[in-house]
């Protein structure tokens, strides 16, 4: 029962990574591929990382999938901003559509 | 049935062999870094799955981390010189003479006779033999120390890692001299958001790089993947400007170059004599002598990755506006 929540849980994360990557490629500048993949993967990591813990089976290997989460989730996010902030500084265009 | 795992091993070698490709095919240099950053996480995963967590270790945080930032750190200064820092449109840095072919075909035969070297090696080897693991672990309880991977690099080839750890003194050396009197590209101004992540990251990051020194005695870890990540605790530093560098600190910086080099080489002479040659620790102070030397060897290699990135050392000038971070 706990295996197929976890199984899951990391096949619905795996979807929004795959989500993620699409507009990364499909979007037409790099604010709006920017938003799609920060919120996706985020998403997609978070999921991914509750099902592992929900497999790893002890407490302590749990916790350090949680910091892992949460130091990748703000690094991911602060690398974020400062590529829209060096785009927006550097007067990257955004597009129409 | 096949193992699943067979799958991703073979889709994992051949992204990593698509990468090395891309890498050296890219024109744009700050999309070759990029490719080289995940060519290097790929193969720290690759070293996982043939289980040597040791190496991953290393190659994640140094072949990678260390290496991408000091890469980018170099296309920073190089668009500086080339006057093309602020322009988007610049983002290669193409050079002004072209290669002349001469150079091009010695690298290229430098090249060949390196990989037809190492293939000479790969097919000589023993093919199918128990290896050094017996070895290892018979003398295992004499070397202090319970993870088999540290007690080769520090005990039983402990000259090896000594001429690793001179390496990066070499190189600190000839940077410092080959950068005297360069123009240094302003450190680019990062944020708000960059600061408080800073802020968050600092105080992990020394976590887990004294971890990873001390859990080298029983897992893998040890002084250069905990000195390369408290490297890190120099780069935040600099690039937040929480630490400038100044010229009267160039002494205590010297000392820490030679710092690591300098114990390591003293212990294994030390420990010779009475019937001892160079690095036989006694057994009974092996576990301490170890640690000294780790512990004194992460300071060393932390403090010089981070000059690495710093670059040239530093000189009295610094009125760069100060802090403008908008």
């Amino acid at each position: 029962m706990l295996e197929l929540v976890a199984a899951s849980l990391i096949g619905l994360g795996a979807v929004f990574f795959i989500a993620g990557t699409v507009g990364l490629l499909r979007f037409p500048d790099i604010f709006c591929r920017l938003h799609a993949l920060t919120k996706a993967d985020g998403l997609g990591l978070a999921l991914v990382a509750l099902g592992v813990a929900l497999l790893s089976g002890s407490m302590g290997d749990a916790f350090r999938i949680g910091l892992i989460w949460f130091f990748v989730a703000v690094a991911s996010a602060t690398c974020s901003h400062l590529i829209a902030r060096y785009a927006r500084a550097s007067g990257e265009a955004v597009s129409d559509d | 049935m096949t193992d699943p795992l067979v799958i991703f091993d073979l889709l994992l070698a051949a992204s990593v062999v698509a990468l090395a490709v891309a890498v050296l095919g890219v024109r744009d240099l700050f999309a070759a870094i990029v490719l080289f950053v995940i060519f290097g996480l790929l193969s720290a995963l690759s070293w996982v799955r043939l289980s040597a967590p040791d190496v991953a270790l290393a190659e994640a945080a140094i072949g990678t981390g260390v290496t991408g930032a000091l890469l980018l750190k170099t296309l920073h200064h190089l668009r500086f010189v080339s006057g093309t820092l602020d322009q988007q449109a610049a983002l290669s840095v193409t050079p002004l003479l072209p290669v002349p072919g001469a150079v091009i075909w010695a690298n290229a035969a430098f090249c060949g006779l390196i990989t037809l070297g190492l293939a000479a090696a790969f097919l000589g080897a023993p093919q199918a033999g128990p290896g050094f693991d017996p070895l290892v672990a018979d003398a295992m309880p004499q070397s202090g120390v319970e993870h088999p991977v540290t007690g080769v690099l520090l005990n039983f080839r402990a000259y090896d890692t000594l001429m690793e750890v001179v390496v990066l003194l070499a190189a600190v050396i000839a940077v410092w001299q080959i950068e005297r009197g360069m123009s240094d590209a302003p450190a680019p101004v990062m944020g708000e958001v960059w600061q408080g992540f800073a802020r968050l990251a600092l105080p992990a990051i020394v976590v887990v790089g004294t971890y990873l020194l001390w859990v080298g005695a029983e897992a893998p870890g040890g002084a250069f993947q905990g000195g390369a990540v408290l490297a890190a605790v120099g780069l935040l530093l600099l690039l937040t400007r929480a630490y400038v560098p100044r010229p009267a600190h160039r002494g205590i910086a010297r000392g820490a170059f030679v710092l690591g080099t300098g114990a390591f080489a003293a212990v294994a002479l030390l420990v010779a004599g009475g019937g001892r040659v160079a690095f036989e620790y006694p057994p009974e102070h092996a576990k301490s002598l170890i640690l000294l030397i780790e512990g004194l060897v992460t300071i060393s290699i932390a403090i010089t990755l981070a000059a690495l990135f710093h670059g040239r050392e530093p000189v009295a000038l610094s009125t760069q506006g100060g802090r403008n971070d908008t």
